[in-house]
């Protein structure tokens, strides 16, 4: 099976992705599809995609060996993406770039965007900025309290930050909000979705946006390893900067892939945010995938010690490489996680962000009882600094 | 013949518009609901839409979100949805009711289960709002009897119209703006113009909804289309009345929708 194909026409992965929305909004999505499609074909605006991250972004992001932290867990050479050196400071705007894009090749003048952590918030207010378009943000209620720095970057940027009250006041009610925005005013507005989730096309653009990511990995591993990985690993909520790295990496069938999910309290604790790994396919914010839900079908409320990877749902893509046993995924709890920030902190002066410390936690069990000659590659998807409040909060400090 | 196919022949023939109210199972309590479907029908509606609440409505106004939210403090299921409508049944086997809602729950308990269930409870159709045709279980739906409703939307080409056309049964229910449930932005002129669009397309009775919020839109709307929907502006009112003046607050309403229906059709 050439897993590299998908999605088909129907935008599926297997069983998963699809199109489930409201008839408002299939006309939308039918426009957006075929615009997508011209654009990918057009050498000028894949050009254009290309120059922005260049010479905006800073891309190509490099490749690091984390040596001092390699030779501390004694195994395995561990590498890391540095997509925390992007402007904005995440892989996020990768992906807002794309869309930003192809949004004003559409002669649209206002997009909008659904934040957790607040980064794909800041990365849409942004190219919003660097654009000339409107902006508005929706965040739920709750994390606009808890990630009040991101609101205010948001602002400065010249974006409008909408609290969702709805819900959960998390990101999945961002996610209903914005798609109501988005019903609303579908005519002269563009949705910034910013995981590789909801209807297609989404994951496949956000996906083909991203996987510049391990693009950039396939050749520059080589140079500086002298050969690819023996596994890739990356944190999976939605999915986008997981999907990003793995996706060129498909093909290399000797390279296992890995994705981490929040394993919050624990897998047994039930207050976690791995859906892969502990929930059940259904059908939520326009997609099929797995997802956190009770045995009624509700989506159930998730926990994680980062806002990013907060959310109920997994794009449909991961389910799909779960299902043919292409990629693995696993959890790591926020103990874990939190253990091997502070390790990044301390051996390689690095802060990275929590969500990408999810990533580091895997590594931190699977380097140990690797060969030294072994490689790990990590996707270090983003920079901590936004969670500084959050982690000194853990250790009883105020700031 | 469906309840709704004969309910729809019956008034045509009496010359008289479908009053479609909606309310959420289980909004403001689980033990109101089927007293007010009962007030309802009393007070002039002809088939009634039931939301099945869903923690995610993302289709639904801030009107519907609170009633859904309301319902599923009391931890309402579909489980439960259903078991109202079979209550429902034990007095009246006229009115077609119509279930509302979102594909995951439904998903979760499966298609064939749900049909099998809902059917006997005496669901007559299913409207399932993130269900595109593409997607639709009509086939599984009309093995049990089931009417599959779909959505016409302002943006709805001819070309999928066709497709709704095929798939869909019992009515098609036109939303009648761009937005989601209780929106207050609603063209009328052009809902007006779309509908004689719909019917070349489609066989099917037309029903309008989305936006609709008092008695003098409901009679312009009753002009061209056979039937009117109503959820928003119902589910502001149960929220805002004493649950003892919930009924007769319905009545009012109703009641005076029915009348200006009754007396705006030529």
């Amino acid at each position: 099976m050439h897993l590299t194909k998908f999605p088909d026409e129907h935008g599926r992965f297997g069983p998963y992705g699809g199109i489930f929305v409201a008839e408002t909004l299939m006309a939308a999505l039918d426009e957006l599809r075929d615009e997508y499609e011209r654009a990918r074909q057009d050498t000028q605006f894949m050009a254009e995609f290309h120059h922005e991250l260049r010479h905006y972004v800073g891309r190509p992001s490099p490749v690091y060996h984390a040596r001092r932290w390699s030779e501390l867990l004694g195994g395995a050479q561990i590498y890391l993406k540095r997509e925390d050196l992007n402007h904005t400071g995440a892989h996020k705007i990768n992906n807002t770039i794309g869309q930003a894009l192809l949004a004003r090749r559409m002669g649209k003048k206002r997009v909008i965007a659904e934040t957790g952590a607040g980064q794909h918030g800041v990365a849409t207010a942004t190219v919003a900025a660097r654009y000339g378009m409107a902006c508005v943000v929706y965040m739920g209620a709750d994390d606009v309290v808890r990630q009040s720095p991101n609101v205010y970057r948001m602002k400065l940027l010249g974006a409008n930050v909408v609290p969702v009250s709805s819900g959960s006041r998390t990101l999945k009610d961002a996610l209903n909000e914005a798609m109501r925005d988005w019903v609303t005013h579908v005519a002269d507005t563009f949705y910034i979705l910013g995981t590789a989730a909801g209807p297609h096309p989404y994951p496949m653009m956000v996906r083909d946006f991203q996987s510049v990511i391990g693009m950039e990995c396939l050749t520059q591993m080589p140079e500086l390893a002298g050969r690819q990985p023996d596994a890739v690993i990356a944190c999976v909520g939605g999915g986008s900067n997981a999907i990003g790295i793995f996706h060129p990496y498909l093909s290399y069938e000797h390279v296992r892939l890995i994705g981490v999910e929040a394993g919050g309290d624990g897998l047994n604790s039930g207050r976690h945010a791995a859906p892969l790994s502990a929930g059940r396919p259904g059908v939520l914010h326009g997609f099929r995938s797995y997802l956190m839900q009770d045995e009624n079908g509700q989506i159930i409320e998730t926990h994680s010690v980062s806002a990013g990877l907060d959310y109920p749902g997994v794009g449909p893509e991961h389910a799909w490489l779960k299902d043919t046993g292409r990629a693995e995924y696993v959890a790591a709890t926020d103990d874990e996680a939190m253990r091997a920030f502070h390790d990044l902190c301390r051996y390689e002066g690095i802060i990275p962000a929590l969500e990408s410390s999810h990533a580091l936690a895997h590594a931190v069990k699977l380097a140990p009882a690797m060969d030294k000659d072994q490689i790990l590659l990590v996707n270090l998807s983003g920079r901590g600094d936004k969670d500084i409040n959050t982690v000194a909060q853990l250790a009883g400090i105020t700031l | 013949m469906s309840r709704l196919k004969q309910t729809f022949a019956e008034l045509k023939a009496r010359k008289r518009v479908a009053l479609v109210p909606y309310i959420t199972a289980g909004d403001p309590n689980p033990q109101m609901t089927v007293a007010m479907m009962h007030q309802l029908v009393a007070s002039g509606a002809d088939v009634l839409e039931l939301g099945v609440p869903f923690s995610d409505p993302m289709a639904d106004g801030p009107a519907i979100q609170r009633a859904t939210e309301r319902a599923l403090a009391h931890g309402v299921s579909l489980r439960q949805v259903l078991d109202m409508v079979a209550g429902f049944r034990q007095q009246d086997s006229h009115t077609p009711v119509v279930l509302m809602g979102y594909a995951n729950p439904v998903e979760r308990m499966g298609y064939e289960t749900f049909a099998g269930l809902a059917s006997v409870a005496g669901v007559d159709g299913v409207l399932l709002v993130d269900i595109p045709p593409e997607e639709a279980p009509h086939d599984i739906m009309a093995v049990h009897g089931l009417d599959m409703i779909f959505l016409l939307s302002p943006t709805t080409t001819g070309q999928r119209m066709q497709l709704i056309a095929q798939r869909a049964s019992g009515f098609v229910y036109y939303v009648s703006l761009k937005g989601v449930t209780g929106s207050n932005q609603m063209d009328l002129n052009e809902v007006e113009a779309r509908v004689p669009v719909i019917r070349n397309l489609c066989r099917l009775p037309v029903g309008v909804g989305f936006g609709i919020r008092d008695a003098e839109t409901a009679q312009r709307i009753a002009r061209f289309a056979d039937a009117v929907v109503i959820g928003s502006r119902i589910i502001e009112m149960i929220e805002q009345s004493p649950s003892d003046q919930i009924l007769t607050r319905l009545d009012e309403f109703v009641g005076g929708i029915r009348s200006a229906l009754d007396a705006g059709k030529p």
